[in-house]
């Protein structure tokens, strides 16, 4: 490569003005195309990316804890509802008990009160019975008396077949 | 090649001179290749980039994809990572910086263009020269130009006696092997890269108008060609983005308070 000295020495290393010139003006011309029309633009997208990346980041998260909130509310209104059915089963409990305690009270009273008329009743009745038996009695008595003066009462054994003959009246008139 | 020259064939092994194109209309310098090159990449990039970015949709088109994967490794992985929470100032210069790099150095593997403009010296200087004044700018005022210039000599933490040896490197660190080497780094790739494809392809050519001897051997020329043009490819995306990366670099140590 040495051999080609032949014309003039040729330096690669030496600038050439006219190339110095369109160097600056090329890239300067690039620059301004470059940072006016499309770093502007490439930025633009690269936040509208961003934007819609960390939009849709946020919807997710807003889903996720509205998601959450309705299951906690669940959750809540069903312990709610469960706590209110178990009150409602408890006073149904208490309300059963009471009520049965009443009516059973109630049932022993009536029973009470039965058996209360009844004796009464019984009581009358037997009052009536024992006015009447002794007004009975009383009659008998007198008729007894009646018969017994009527006859001669002479000995024990005549005695004792009037009364039996009596008796005996009596228990046939019972018939 | 050296077999060939003695054999009188007269094959010219490319070189310099190859990089030197004449202007196409008469004698203007403003009418060579690279700076039609230059003009065409940024048509280019200009309009790709704006129908990409036209609608700057949520759910991208693949258009606006494949610019938006651009746009986005430059703004993320070079910007945001090395300048930091200052870096959305930054981004459109770096942009335009790795597209324009980029696109000009692939023009060199780009079928019928076939010139890396980058490997013209005047670009990668005038890019050098850009981040140089971008990132002393953005140093000076973010820290006061007397503050900046006195951190840069006098590297705090520094025993004093250090100093002698120190200030010079620095300051020639800063202010003539920075631009220097972002420059000339891209330039020898691009430059050596664009020679290296031409010495495998042309030279493939020669063989192919040799004895029937060097025409078989042509095609091994040519496939090394082709394999260093995929080489080229990986050289020319690596290239634009070492230089985005190191003015990134430059830009934060600028604005950090200490270097």
């Amino acid at each position: 490569m040495i051999t080609l000295a032949a014309g003039e020495e040729i330096n690669p290393l030496v600038p050439h003005t006219a190339e110095i010139i369109v160097g600056f003006i090329a890239f300067t011309l690039l620059f301004l195309v470059l940072r006016s029309k499309v770093v502007p633009m490439f930025e633009r997208a690269f936040a509208a990316r961003t934007e819609a990346i960390q939009g849709g980041i946020e919807k997710a998260e807003r889903a996720q804890r509205e998601a959450q909130a309705a299951l906690a509310e669940y959750q809540s209104q069903l312990n709610s509802a469960r706590g209110e059915a178990q009150v409602i089963r408890e006073s149904a409990r208490v309300e059963g008990a009471a009520l049965l305690e009443q009516m059973r009270a109630k049932a022993q009273e009536e029973a009470a009160r039965i058996t209360a008329a009844a004796s009464a009743a019984i009581e009358a009745e037997r009052t009536a019975a024992v006015v009447s038996l002794r007004n009975e009695v009383g009659a008998l008595a007198i008729e007894l008396a009646n018969r017994i003066v009527g006859e001669s009462l002479d000995d024990q054994a005549r005695q004792s077949r009037i009364v039996d003959r009596f008796l005996d009246e009596l228990e046939s008139q019972k018939k | 090649m050296i077999r060939l020259a003695t054999e009188g064939e007269g094959f010219k092994p490319p070189s310099a001179k190859d990089f030197v194109l004449p202007p196409i209309f008469g004698d203007n310098a403003f009418t060579t290749k690279p700076i039609f090159l230059v003009f065409l990449s940024v048509i280019l990039i200009s309009t790709f980039f704006i129908l990409a970015a036209r609608k700057a949709a949520v759910v991208p088109s693949k258009l606006q994809y494949a610019g938006e994967s651009v746009y986005g490794f430059v703004r993320d992985n070079l910007a945001k990572d090395v300048i930091g929470h200052e870096f959305m100032r930054f981004v459109p210069y770096l942009f335009t910086l790795f597209t324009f790099i980029l696109v000009n150095n692939i023009f060199g593997i780009v079928p019928m263009l076939q010139f890396p403009t980058m490997s013209r010296v005047s670009f990668p200087y005038v890019l050098a020269i850009i981040t140089f004044l971008v990132f002393h700018y953005v140093g000076v005022r973010k820290q006061g130009a007397f503050k900046y210039i006195r951190e840069i000599m006098f590297m705090p933490g520094v025993p004093k006696a250090a100093y002698i040896l120190i200030t010079p490197l620095e300051l020639l660190t800063f202010f003539l092997v920075r631009p220097l080497t972002l420059s000339l780094r891209l330039f020898a790739n691009m430059f050596a890269g664009h020679l290296l494809l031409l010495v495998f392809i042309l030279g493939g050519e020669h063989l192919l108008q040799g004895v029937i001897g060097l025409k078989l051997i042509s095609p091994f020329a040519f496939f090394i060609g082709i394999v260093l043009t995929f080489f080229e490819f990986m050289v020319q995306c690596l290239q634009a983005y070492i230089f985005t990366l190191l003015s990134a670099l430059y830009i934060a140590g600028a604005l950090a308070d200490e270097h």
